[in-house]
């Protein structure tokens, strides 16, 4: 390994305290290195600086030097360098650190900015907190709170803007609550490369619009709703639905393709909100595309499995496990893992199919990527398949050697995890001709095929590692109950293990990790609890000569050169 | 003490019977010959001329002009280009107007050799989009002078070539703020841009190093090359050279255009001798001498303290009468020099209402880009035309101050301070009318102009 370049550090004084900092850090996320808050709105990090908010006003000067020896001018009263503080407020986001220099983030300058910026953005603001979806994450409610007067000099009747406009299919504005930030017109043209947002007409009746004929309707179009400081952007999905502080945090991982976008569950007794994107600077900065956000709705949807089906019948787990142990025993398995499974999973598959002489096979679920978010491989872990040894080859589309297996009649069994083995190629008639174990979520072809129907969790009902692109492994966590009916994918994998005569190591996922990491070489030095919530890079390299089909993404560039995704998908 | 003869330098064949706005015309009068004589030259002594002429930009913050050439960027390898700024918007401010509709070849003439001086071959006339018979008259003019082979592509056989092109703006005084003209120039909304990084010289129009500079400053190039940069600074007085040109409006005998060597006329010259007085009966009661964002002045305030001439330091002590009409002596007694518009108000003035109708109009051109400005410039707006047309409150008068004191120096450009020094000046000055408004506004006949 060779050693990053150590940043240009420069030193600078913040509320009299010395810091170093890299080059190029503005005094906002200087300052948060200190613990000192310096509000604002227009400012992102992800995003260009505007500088329009003012809200991040700070009191700031330069060491003194004497214009013509360029000597440092001490100060006798202190014995330092004199500091020459400049008479106005600067904004924070815009001033990049450089050597010596000085900041004030609380002094009554400062604190008259402040206050001054807290009572404009007021006065026009329709203060509907009670009815807004951003009450209880509203920068303006903290920072009124935190900075402002507290009362109201205005008597004047408020500007008046449109209320409910539909920028798009997924997106609200409320313009009243509108504070013109730009965060969202940057965003769209910076990120979303899709700049469609700007405003029109001027001053304070300034008001956001999409062009004349566009639509805010990229797949990355509820980030704006998320970056919205106020509750002008809102989500029309989560509008008026719930509010914010009694949702239930938990981090998850997003599922639609292999760049593991990290993300939030956001959920009330039992019952999924809303998914938001959680920052992780190494893999989606602060980003999620909108298709990832919807995925919740599988988890209540109406063709759930929540019932153990044997032969057409329902029956009890126990039932089920009993007739699926006899199938296993009698051999001739083969084994359908998925690459939307955890790690965990792939792990119990792997031990299932060495006690059954089974191969494991994978089904390839491959599109176009879009460059940012969202991958060519549309399976979250097929890289943890590769890790447990699950698979040691890339998967592909259709499951051509097991399907000429089963017309030349050395299979009798399948186990089916998730997958429809009819979307991956299989006939029918092919299906007929085998028992079919199906482990899976929802209903399917195969679902409705198969002999014995074991209903088991969504990603968001369970917690287990997913294996990404870039070989980071990350954690998800179960955020609701699952329904009833359903049983946990390890309880069921464990217990099919077991029923072929082989001890399975555990059936829980913290239980699970001592055995996965004695048994899996790139996982021998964690366990679940040690993988912090940003992920952990693996080594890839037994991987790195596999034709992986991601071309490039945010965070992501391939090692080699990727063979055509089209020709692929 | 009566006033210095007028200097007609930049305005020398303005309203002169018999010059027609035509090539033909300026050539008779010796049109071009400066050009001629500059394409000759180096470059770089062309811009030492300028430095050493002691030039100050004629568009409203005095900004020395060899300076703010020398800060170009000229290692880049990028094009630079030259923007001449006839945005002219402030309200009380007539000067380039009658330059561009009377004499467009003397501006064309000063622009061409500007960019001879800078090595731009590109440059722009950005005029503003109340101005459509200006652009109409430069079209032609840029026209006229590319058929002489006065620019276009290797003008007067030298090789050096340089396109003008006239840029018409949608109406908007923000515009005029030179981060903003280069934004709208691009096509884009006009909001100024954050400096740093953004200074024009640097990175300016398409993120190329550009001047952008008012259409006198660039007509006082052709005279300041024609005669000599240490020539040229023997106009004027020192720190403040050349001509200066003031636009005077409102309640004097006589308004209109008048032009001086810079700093020799005092505002009392100026507006007693020169215009005439004030209207029969009638006294003088305030003078706005730079624009209407400068801060008022008001008649019977005294101003003193200490100032340089030569090398001494003297004291001195004026009335709004005394002071000389420079950059310098304006800024020292708290107002400004800005563009030269000189608006005179009477005493059939009520202060609250003029500002009702100054805070409109910078309500109306706030861009919307930076809290304080958008948002101040209309609560002051909504005051001010409350007091006027519905229930003034004797408070309204500290209120209104509050309020502006939260904007100047807080903001992206200048706007800030231009919308709010009109309000703080005129609570400063007339805070006495503002609070007993509601009282006095018993008394006005009914029957007066409204506000529009």
């Amino acid at each position: 390994m060779i050693a990053a370049p150590k940043p240009d550090l420069v030193t600078v004084n913040i509320d009299g305290v010395d810091i170093s900092v890299p080059k190029g850090t503005n005094v906002i996320e200087a300052a948060k290195l200190l613990q000192k808050d310096v509000p604002h709105y227009c400012y992102h990090p992800k995003l260009s600086v505007a500088g329009n908010c003012r809200m991040c006003m700070i009191e700031m000067g330069t060491p003194a030097f004497d214009p013509a020896t360029k000597a440092p001018v001490i100060d006798p009263a202190t014995g330092k360098q004199k500091i020459n503080w400049i008479p106005r407020p600067q904004i924070g986001c815009g001033t990049t650190v450089s050597p010596g220099l000085h900041v004030k983030t609380s002094s009554p300058m400062v604190k008259d900015a402040r206050e001054g910026v807290m009572e404009f953005l007021l006065i026009n603001h329709p203060l509907d907190c009670p009815i807004c979806d951003q009450a209880g994450e509203c920068k303006l409610q903290e920072q009124a709170t935190g900075y402002g007067r507290g009362y109201s000099r205005f008597i004047e009747e408020k500007n008046v803007k449109p209320k409910r406009t539909q920028l798009g299919p997924r997106v609200t504005l409320d313009d009243e609550r509108c504070i013109l930030c730009s965060r969202c017109v940057r965003f769209s043209k910076e990120i979303a490369n899709d700049d469609v947002l700007g405003f029109v007409d001027r001053g304070s009746y300034s008001t956001l619009t999409c062009h004349p004929g566009k639509k805010l309707e990229n797949n990355y179009s509820l980030n704006t709703v998320d970056i919205c400081p106020v509750g002008a952007l809102t989500s029309t999905d989560f509008r008026f639905k719930m509010r914010v502080w009694f949702l239930k945090q938990t981090n998850t991982v997003d599922i639609e393709s292999s760049v593991g976008v990290n993300a939030v569950v956001w959920s009330r007794e039992g019952t999924i909100y809303r998914l938001t994107p959680r920052r992780n600077d190494e893999v989606n900065d602060t980003w999620m595309p909108d298709s990832g956000r919807i995925l919740y709705k599988q988890v209540a949807a109406t063709d759930r499995l929540t019932v153990v089906k044997l032969n057409g019948s329902d029956t009890s787990l126990d039932i089920a496990l009993h007739a699926a142990a006899a199938l296993l025993k009698a051999g001739s398995v083969s084994i359908v893992g998925s690459g939307r499974a955890s790690v965990e999973e792939q792990f119990l598959l792997k031990q299932l199919a060495t006690a059954t002489g089974a191969q494991g096979h994978l089904v390839a679920r491959t599109a176009t990527g879009d460059k940012l978010l969202i991958s060519a491989d549309r399976n979250p872990n097929v890289r943890g398949a590769l890790v447990t040894a699950l698979i040691s080859q890339l998967p592909c589309a259709e499951l051509k050697q097991l399907s000429r297996e089963i017309d030349e009649g050395k299979i009798k069994t399948v186990v089916s995890h998730g997958e429809d083995l009819l979307a991956a190629g299989l006939t029918a008639a092919q299906l007929a001709k085998v028992a079919v174990i199906y482990i899976g979520t929802h209903v399917n072809a195969t679902s409705a095929a198969a002999n014995i129907i074991l209903p088991t969790l969504h990603t968001f009902e369970k917690a287990g590692t997913f294996v990404n692109q870039q070989f980071r492994i990350q954690k998800f966590y179960a955020a609701v109950p699952a329904p009833q009916g359903a049983t946990n994918d390890l309880v069921v994998l464990a217990k099919l293990v077991a029923s072929t005569g082989t001890h399975p190591p555990a059936s829980e996922v913290h239980a699970l990790w001592p055995a996965i990491a004695t048994a899996v070489p790139a996982l021998s030095t964690m366990l679940y609890k040690n993988i912090p919530d940003t992920g952990l890079l693996l080594d890839a390299t037994p991987w790195a000569g596999l034709p992986f089909v991601e071309g490039e993404t945010l965070h992501h560039k391939p090692a080699a050169p990727v063979a055509a995704e089209a020709a692929r998908s | 003490m009566p006033a210095p003869a007028q200097h007609r330098l930049i305005f020398q064949h303005i309203d002169e019977p018999g010059y027609s706005n035509d090539i033909e015309c300026y050539l008779r009068n010796g049109g071009y010959e400066v050009l001629k004589k500059a394409v000759t030259q180096k470059p770089e002594d062309l811009r030492e001329e300028v430095k050493k002429s002691g030039l100050r930009g004629r568009g409203g913050a005095g900004f020395p002009c060899g300076f703010k050439w020398s800060l170009v960027d000229r290692k880049s390898g990028k094009p630079i280009y030259l923007i001449v700024n006839a945005d002219e918007s402030e309200p009380g401010t007539f000067k380039d107007r009658y330059i561009m509709h009377q004499d467009p070849h003397q501006l064309i003439e000063g622009t061409m050799i500007s960019c001879f001086a800078n090595d731009v071959k590109q440059a722009y006339i950005y005029i503003r989009g109340e101005m459509p018979e200006g652009a109409r008259i430069l079209e032609k003019a840029i026209a006229e002078a590319r058929a002489k082979n006065l620019v276009g592509p290797n003008i007067l056989g030298t090789g050096y070539s340089c396109e003008i092109y006239v840029h018409r703006g949608a109406g908007a005084y923000i515009c005029g703020e030179e981060t903003g003209l280069i934004e709208s120039l691009e096509g884009k909304r006009a909001n100024p841009r954050i400096k740093p990084p953004y200074f024009p010289a640097v990175l300016g129009l398409y993120q190329c190093p550009t001047i952008v500079n008012n259409v006198e400053t660039l007509c006082h190039v052709k005279h300041i090359v024609q005669q000599g940069g240490a020539e040229y600074a023997k106009i004027g007085t020192p720190g403040n050279t050349g001509t200066r040109i003031f636009c005077v409006s409102g309640h004097v005998q006589r308004p209109g255009y008048y032009e001086f060597p810079a700093g020799t006329v005092t505002m009392g010259q100026l507006l007693n001798d020169v215009c005439g007085g004030p209207l029969p009966g009638r006294t003088f009661k305030a003078v706005i001498p730079g624009g209407s964002s400068a801060k008022v002045l008001r008649f019977g305030e005294r101003y003193k303290g200490k100032r340089k001439v030569g090398t001494d330091m003297v004291d001195y002590d004026w009335g709004v009468e005394d002071v000389p009409m420079d950059f310098d002596s304006l800024a020292m007694i708290g107002s400004m020099g800005g563009s030269g518009g000189v608006i005179v108000m009477d005493d059939s003035v009520n202060m609250v209402e003029a500002l009702a109708n100054i805070n409109a109009f910078y309500q109306h051109e706030s861009c919307g880009q930076c809290t304080p400005c958008r948002e101040g410039s209309l609560w002051m707006k909504k005051i001010s035309s409350r007091m006027v047309h519905g229930e003034a409150r004797k408070e309204d008068a500290a209120l209104l101050k509050s309020v502006a004191d939260q904007i100047p120096g807080r903001t992206i450009c200048a706007f800030g301070e231009a919308c709010s020094w009109p309000t703080q000046s005129f609570l400063i000055k007339f805070k006495d009318e503002f609070e007993g408004y509601a009282e006095a506004k018993k008394n006005l006949p009914a029957d007066r102009l409204s506000l529009v």
